[in-house]
């Protein structure tokens, strides 16, 4: 039996909150790590996962500190060391790869620079040796024009592309463990392919341990050897890979893995009218940023977009960053007027220009975005964000107002004492019903959903949907819901819209999607989407030239 | 478009722009001298003068043509270079100001020599050793000077070095400049008057800019990769915060030609902010428009400054 490269145990990491109250989010977790080995840390946002793997540098956060316990690596006690020695290890024993390569290199220093920073830092080997041993790892790691990407300044490459050049820096000083923080989260579904291979096979030629942190168990599945699920900074399963897959014994994991179970999509029964016309129509509508000149705006993003939205109906748009999914709901909205093309809401034709439409037009059309963090004032309560569309649209005030608010928390299952409270003191997943709340308060017709899903954990985010199926079959709302992840639009839509580069390119029933899709690019998209398998990756067969067409890589 | 021309043509744009609100400004001013209550031709007569006295006055220096006449002369005198002559003692504007504005620049250059490096210095250390003594320290001492009027200082000053302990003379100007060290002992209190004035400012702004970049991922993945706190402020968090540091500094040090009155007053020193001052009580209106203009210029000069810093400092601008 070979000795374990890294021994935690019974770690413990305590937090001062911003009331001076300390608290430990980390409760006594213990666990191993052998040379070579790769092991994942899952769990949801708030399960302590990043901490870990931080602490694993003898590193914590401003405001935490390991109180107890002890961090092992390679023989060396790393809790136990004075800063200066700790400093001395990161970069060469242990390396870290961060979730955003976009925000962790420096915009104003050259990549090469920053790639070979760690053996300047800690005297490793001349530079001109770094350089080439930079260039090395840039053609392992399939990064195009090896020997000179490094003279550009990060906002010059793509963002995979950055992503795998972090891999670079982490590498260089050729560290025994590397730690991956959600190296692929940020990335689109056809770019972490191709990041996750470049990772893996690094890895496995250079025979390092890792520690891979994520919420996305279908992308552990493919590169760890171990998964260790957490939550609320406990340890609640270990196991083999496929173990934790295929006989998960704990409920949580359990409830994990189910999340990934598709479910399908039943259509709501409307009452029909006579003659029903669709709840949206959009005809050839043609939208962009900046100055129209001769009727074209400087940056043109959708193009010749048309679709019609059936009532009771659920419509997604799919596409990955840059497609023109979030402009196109602007456009509808009126927030970005189109410069040409048609929008009709129920048979009745809206003004593009948000400021020239009736307040019934605006009631009956409503927009819910991404991030409740930003979309909700953090200076009023919860009450003043939902009464004041009840006042402007409905006339509502005083008790009868009050009364409306409670009834809207109800409809989307919170406790009516909520209303007293600011967003800052809700968890992600009420910050986001309350953003759905609000849009309910205006009585809506068509729901414009703007990834609303995607920045909550895999549980939270499940139970939203099924919250906008509830409020759907109680309301007969219509939903447009625009995502970037297949799965969540199947659990949802009735029909799909793919989108590439401001164009629809294909449209077709939710249901036949995945079977049935037509264009290359839709065909891309769906086999891009990692699957509960560990040999998923290694058995993937995408055609290079289709990747090249269309990936953001 | 070649994508390297776009910091020059960005560069030109805040020079033009530069430009513009210099026409703006000299505008306002000469207007708003226009409506400075009093007569200059009544004040030169005096109380006895008859009025046909004061018309006549009037005529020989064209005061009666219409104000919109005057104002494109005096800026089409401006540009040639000619400032106009005084009302008062029919000096040329240029002459009457040439030895203040000297005088002005030389305290503004010695403070700007003294004060900078060690407001930035203070400024970046406290950002380093954020929360410990050395920056609490810091910090209480910036928010006492800038609460503290600079005549309490200049005064206290006075008082202690001068009449007191006699270490330093009373008056900057006048004194004996022969050699350095009695260049320095003259210079001394009205440079450490205004340094504490403009420092306190520059260590303050240069701390938030700092700490500000410190919080961002990719400091703390400098941190991560092994690099001492010093390597990670001064390598990968100060250049990010160039740009908000010098304007710190620009603001700062605009106030050191036209706003230094008070220590100017007390230490007797003949720059041009005295000389306004002199003006505005005279009704000397030429000689106010020109120092109101000599102000707006190296105001607007050290901002501009500023702005072409923070522009070519980021490179994706740059390149």
């Amino acid at each position: 039996m070979t000795q374990p490269l890294v021994t935690v145990n019974d770690l413990r990491i305590g937090a001062v909150t911003d009331a001076g109250r300390k608290v430990e989010i980390i409760r006594g977790v213990t666990f191993d790590i052998f040379p070579g080995e790769i092991v994942a840390l899952i769990g949801e946002s708030g399960s302590g996962k990043t901490t870990i793997a931080l602490s694993l540098m003898g590193y914590c956060r401003t405001g935490c500190s390991i109180s107890g316990g002890q961090i092992t690596l390679d023989g060396t006690d790393v809790t136990a060391l004075p800063e200066r020695k700790r400093a001395a290890l990161r970069g060469t024993e242990v390396a870290y790869v961060p979730q955003s390569a976009a925000a962790a290199f420096n915009p104003s220093k050259r990549i090469m620079d920053q790639v070979i920073e760690i053996t300047a830092i800690h005297d490793l080997m001349p530079r001109d040796q770094a350089e080439a041993k930079a260039v090395q790892l840039f053609r392992a790691l399939a990064l195009p024009d090896p020997d000179h990407i490094g003279e550009r300044y990060p906002h010059q490459v793509s963002g995979g592309q950055l992503q795998r050049l972090s891999a670079a820096m982490a590498l260089i000083g050729d560290p025994k463990l590397v730690i991956f923080d959600e190296p692929t989260t940020a990335l689109d579904v056809t770019t972490q392919i191709e990041v996750l291979r470049a990772f893996k096979s690094v890895m496995q030629k250079g025979g390092m341990a890792g520690v891979y942190v994520s919420h996305d168990l279908a992308v552990v599945a493919q590169i760890a050897d171990r998964i260790i699920v957490l939550k609320g900074g406990e340890i609640q399963e270990v196991g083999k890979t496929q173990q934790i897959l295929h006989h998960p014994a704990h409920p949580y994991t359990r409830q994990l893995l189910a999340a990934f179970e598709p479910v399908p999509h039943v259509s709501v029964a409307v009452p029909q009218v006579d003659k029903p016309k669709p709840i949206l129509e959009v005809v050839h509508l043609h939208a962009g940023y900046g100055a129209i000149r001769n009727g074209v705006p400087e940056v043109p993003i959708l193009k010749d977009v048309s679709f019609r939205l059936e009532r009771g109906r659920n419509l997604g748009v799919i596409g990955e960053s840059g497609s023109g999914k979030s402009t196109l709901a602007r456009a509808i909205a009126g927030i970005l007027p189109p410069h040409q093309g048609d929008i009709l809401l129920d048979g009745q034709e809206m003004r593009r220009d948000l400021k020239n439409r009736s307040k019934e037009q605006l009631r009956r059309a409503q927009i819910v975005f991404q991030l409740a963090d930003t979309a909700l004032n953090p200076a009023h309560s919860i009450e003043q964000i939902l009464g004041r569309p009840l006042t402007f649209y409905l006339g509502l005030k005083g008790a009868k107002r009050e009364a409306r608010v409670k009834e809207l928390l109800d409809m989307v299952r919170l406790p009516a004492n909520l209303r007293h409270r600011l967003p800052s003191e809700l968890s992600g997943g009420q910050k986001q019903r309350i953003n759905l709340a609000r849009a309910l308060a205006a009585e809506p017709e068509l729901i414009l959903c703007d990834e609303i899903t995607s920045a909550l954990d895999t549980v939270v985010a499940a139970a939203i949907l099924d919250l906008l199926k509830e409020l759907q079959r109680e309301l007969s709302l219509s939903y447009m819901f625009i995502s970037h992840d297949l799965s969540t639009v199947e659990a949802i839509c009735d029909d799909v819209l793919v989108m590439l580069k401001g164009e629809v390119v294909e449209a077709l029933p939710a249901a036949r999607m995945s079977a049935e899709a037509q264009h290359p690019y839709s065909r891309l998209l769906i086999s891009s989407i990692p699957q509960l398998d560990t040999g998923w990756l290694a058995g993937l067969e995408q055609d290079p030239n289709l990747v090249a067409q269309f990936a953001n890589r | 478009m070649p994508k390297s021309l776009l910091p020059w043509i960005l560069v030109t744009q805040r020079l033009g722009i530069a430009l513009l609100t210099l026409v703006i400004v000299s505008f306002a001013v000469f207007f708003a001298t226009e409506l400075l209550p009093g007569d200059v031709a009544q004040i030169l007569l005096g109380q006895a003068a008859t009025p046909e006295a004061v018309a006549g006055l009037r005529t020989a220096m064209g005061l009666d043509e219409p104000a919109m006449q005057r104002f494109v002369g005096w800026l089409v005198g401006l540009a040639g270079g000619d400032m106009g002559t005084s009302y008062v003692n029919k000096m040329a504007v240029a002459d009457l100001m040439g030895g203040r504005l000297v005088n002005s620049l030389r305290l503004a250059g010695v403070t700007t020599l003294v004060s900078v490096p060690i407001a930035l210095t203070l400024g970046i250390c406290a950002a380093m050793w954020k929360g410990s003594l050395f920056d609490r320290t810091v910090s209480i001492l910036t928010i006492s000077v800038i609460s503290v009027p600079e005549f309490m200082v200049a005064t206290l000053a006075v008082l202690i070095f001068a009449v007191w302990l006699g270490w330093l003379p009373a008056l900057a100007y006048g004194a004996n400049v022969d050699s350095w060290s009695a260049m320095l002992r003259a210079y001394a209190m009205p440079v450490i008057t205004l340094g504490f004035v403009v420092s306190a400012q520059m260590i303050r702004m240069t701390r938030a800019a700092v700490i500000e970049t410190i919080n961002t991922p990719y400091v703390e993945m400098a941190l991560l990769k092994g690099a001492s706190r010093r390597r990670m402020v001064l390598g990968h968090a100060l250049p990010n915060a160039l740009g908000p540091i010098a304007n710190a500094v620009a603001l700062s040090l605009s106030y050191l030609v036209g706003g230094v009155i008070i220590v100017e007053t007390i230490f007797n020193y003949p720059g041009v902010a005295k000389l306004m001052v002199d003006a505005v009580s005279t009704r000397d209106l030429p000689l106010i428009q020109s120092c109101a203009m000599i102000f707006c210029v190296s105001y607007l000069s050290l901002i501009t400054l500023a702005d072409l810093i923070a522009i070519l400092s980021n490179p994706r601008l740059r390149r």
